[in-house]
């Protein structure tokens, strides 16, 4: 089952390959890692999507707690919450009939043409991860994918919940 | 008033001094050279200078064991850090607490494959609890203060501080200023177990009819052997030992039923094969313990006290976890039974304990010493005798280590000593040595065999030169006992690349490096050559005891199976 950990941990070097290194010294899956500083720049908040039963993931969940550096973890999959990943895309636009399917199927998905070459057109996409997947297999339809780049999922709870020291 | 400054090296000596540490167990080289001047210059900390840095993080292990307090280890960059590997992780899997300042390059220098450069942060990264790196020479004092606070409290291990040698040197000094009262936003290790889960817990123990107390090192590190030992007496359940949990019950208490797992007593193995209720105490269902987890206790509900959460429900589901120091929750453990005015019900115990000496009887703990070869086992029953049970027994891995711990029962906890989850061979000199430096007056033994004894040999050099005069029983087999086992078992008989051809004349290299060297050949002579090696009292005596090289490990689990499924001895199953 695919869960997507929130993790608040101390912004200090090291604490980013721990993590790492935990999932692979334990053989725990990282399907995709997102992190940043937050708001207070002394703490750093991975997201990690991830899959695995329950009992995988109360160990990860517990081995990602006991690492020293790390605050908080929640498993943000338990509860209503908000996903997000950001896509950029470069696809080739040569001909009249690519380019106006290009904005086309960009607009329906709600995407941003935000750069154009001579022979491409570069699109941002943001939404869940199944969103991503449904636009760059239409695009792939319409016209050749020359280059793909995805953040990784960010997610949030919904409504008051929060994560926070 | 001018405020005295220090250099980085002086605060590394000056923060040890005031964190209380006695002694430093290292070897020097390049990039602490700094920190050896400032030891050189001081009398508070005392520097052991071993001959291997791996028996450094040994020898500060040993001497953890033995007493509880931090132990502290100095290694030089590069293979000096690389050295201390093993050691760290010998540490870590059996929750030693312990210290490891390693040099480093100069921070300027670091990432250009520099002379003696390793990244020991990373190296070691699996194998700690949490290492800091150095990088502001104000910080020293403060960063050991955590080192030392992090590697004692809750679940104890290993910790790595890495110091890059320009915050070492002599041209930048500042004020130094220690807090030992450390406090971390990211780290607080729960101390008590939650009042529903003690009630739970409580609950289920007095209505077990069949109930077995299965207990783990965890009692041995928190100290909690007396607590344990009013439970089990409370309660009047029979109790069992990990390898690493004995001497947590005194091992002649009456409900002491012996050590459990791959080569426990067969009571152990069938009481928790049959029992309904698991009081797991400080212990982790390690793959040695459970044999198949799939048929491991499959009617017990199990109720598991550690200070790890992520230890339980790891590989054996607990029905009633319960987080907390082990010291702390048997407390409230021993209060809540009080508050419900708990007495054993003898229509219960009666029965269960009627069945568990009927498996008692059998005796699956035994020998026989039949011909002139030494059996291994007999050694350490004279070894058991001379001491009277009283002396530190440092071991290193293989047969003699389960002989050891089968048939030396403990009388009191951090009296056994040996490397039970990493399994290193060549741990038994030095931590016997560790426990010889802190214990000079008592018994301190190192049995081991004629593998594992060579791993670490060259520490027969540091005992000259520090007096320590440990008492090393080797049950010289001329093999890799355990390793022969297996084959034997398992292989056909095949002993590929376990007979030791060309083995030493262990008296005279004991000889040679200055000891005192005994072989015994022959069983009439050992009771009194052993106790002429005991009696010598301040020199190091290298026994060399050549056993029957075809004994094997019994009882001993069968591979797959549950628990309790168990050869007795050769060709006999429970």
């Amino acid at each position: 089952m695919r869960r997507i950990l929130a993790i608040l941990l101390e912004n200090e070097p090291g604490s980013l390959s721990r993590i790492v290194g935990l999932f692979s010294q334990r053989a725990f899956n990282i399907e995709s890692l997102t992190v940043a500083p937050t708001d207070e720049p002394s703490l750093s908040r991975i997201t990690i999507a991830t899959t695995g039963d329950d009992k995988v993931l109360e160990q990860i969940v517990k081995q990602v707690n006991k690492l020293v550096d790390v605050i908080k973890i929640t498993d943000l999959t338990e509860r209503p919450h908000v996903e997000r990943e950001l896509l950029l895309i470069k696809v080739l636009a040569m001909t009249d009939k690519s380019r106006t399917e290009v904005k086309r199927v960009t607009d329906i998905f709600r995407g941003a043409i935000i750069d154009i070459g001579k022979q491409v057109y570069t699109v941002q996409l943001t939404g869940d991860s199944d969103k991503l997947n449904a636009f760059i297999k239409t695009l792939g339809n319409e016209t050749e994918i020359i280059e793909v780049v995805r953040s990784g999922c960010v997610g949030i709870a919904r409504g008051e919940k929060a994560l926070r020291v | 008033m001018t405020t005295e400054l220090y250099t980085g090296a002086e605060m590394v000596v000056k923060a040890l001094s005031a964190l209380k540490v006695k002694y430093i167990f290292g070897y020097p080289g390049g990039s602490i050279l700094d920190i050896y001047d400032a030891i050189y210059q001081q009398q508070d900390v005392e520097h052991i200078l071993v001959r291997h840095e791996q028996a450094a993080t040994h020898m500060a292990d040993g001497y953890t064991r033995a007493t509880g307090e931090v132990g502290v280890v100095l290694a030089t960059s590069g293979p000096g850090a690389t050295n201390c590997v093993t050691g760290i992780a010998t540490a870590y899997m059996d929750s030693i607490p312990m210290v490891i300042l390693a040099g480093q390059v100069a921070s300027s220098l670091i990432g250009d494959d520099a002379f003696q450069e390793t990244d020991i942060v990373g190296c070691s990264r699996p194998i700690v609890k949490h290492s800091f790196n150095c990088r502001n020479m104000e910080e020293i004092p403060n960063i050991i203060a955590k080192a030392f606070y992090i590697a004692e409290s809750g679940r104890p291990g290993p910790v790595v501080v890495e110091l890059p040698k320009d915050m070492l040197i002599p041209q930048n000094k500042a004020p130094f200023h220690i807090d030992t009262q450390v406090k971390m936003r990211s780290y607080n290790p729960t101390e008590k177990g939650h009042p529903k889960q003690i009630k739970k817990a409580v609950n289920t123990l007095v209505n077990a009819k069949q109930l077995v107390i299965y207990s783990g090192g965890g009692i041995v590190l928190a100290d909690a052997s007396e607590l344990l030992t009013s439970l089990v007496e409370t309660l009047d359940a029979p109790i069992t030992n990990t390898l690493m949990g004995l001497g947590g019950i005194s091992g002649t208490h009456k409900n002491f039923i012996g050590m459990l797992g791959m080569h426990g007593s067969l009571e152990a193995n069938k009481a928790m094969a049959n029992a309904d209720v698991i009081l797991a105490l400080g212990a982790r269902f390690d793959d040695r313990v459970t044999n198949n987890v799939k048929k491991f206790c499959p009617d017990a509900t199990i109720i598991h006290v550690d200070v790890d959460p992520t230890s339980i429900s790891k590989t054996i589901n607990a029905h009633i976890p319960v987080v907390g120091l082990v010291d702390v929750v048997i407390k409230q453990l021993l209060d809540e039974l009080d508050a419900v005015g708990f007495t054993p019900d003898e229509t219960v115990t009666a029965p269960w304990w009627q069945q568990i000496n009927q498996w008692r009887s059998v005796k699956s703990v035994s020998y026989e010493q039949n011909g002139d070869k030494i059996k291994p086992q007999r050694v350490v029953e004279a070894m058991y005798k001379i001491t009277k049970g009283q002396a530190y027994v440092c071991s290193d891995v293989g047969q003699h280590q389960m002989f050891a711990a089968q048939y030396y029962p403990f009388d009191k906890p951090r009296r056994w000593i040996n490397s039970g989850g990493l399994g290193t061979m060549g741990f038994g000199l030095p931590a016997a040595m560790g426990a010889k430096l802190a214990f000079p007056d008592s018994d301190v033994i190192c049995i081991t065999g004629d593998g594992s004894i060579q791993m670490n040999i060259q520490e027969l050099s540091t005992c000259l030169q520090y007096n320590l005069p440990v008492v090393i029983v080797s049950l010289n087999n001329r093999s890799l006992g355990m390793v022969r086992q297996w084959q034997d078992m398992i292989y056909g008989g095949r002993h590929s690349s376990s007979y030791m051809e060309s083995l030493p004349d262990f008296v005279k290299l004991a000889e040679a490096y200055g000891h005192v060297g005994i072989q015994i050949n022959h069983l009439d002579e050992l009771d009194s050559k052993l106790e002429q090696a005991f009696a010598v009292k301040n020199r190091l005596v290298f026994v060399d005891i050549l056993v029957d090289e075809k004994e094997h490990v019994y009882p001993m689990q069968i591979r797959h199976g549950a628990v309790d499924e168990m050869w007795i001895k050769k060709g006999e199953k429970s």
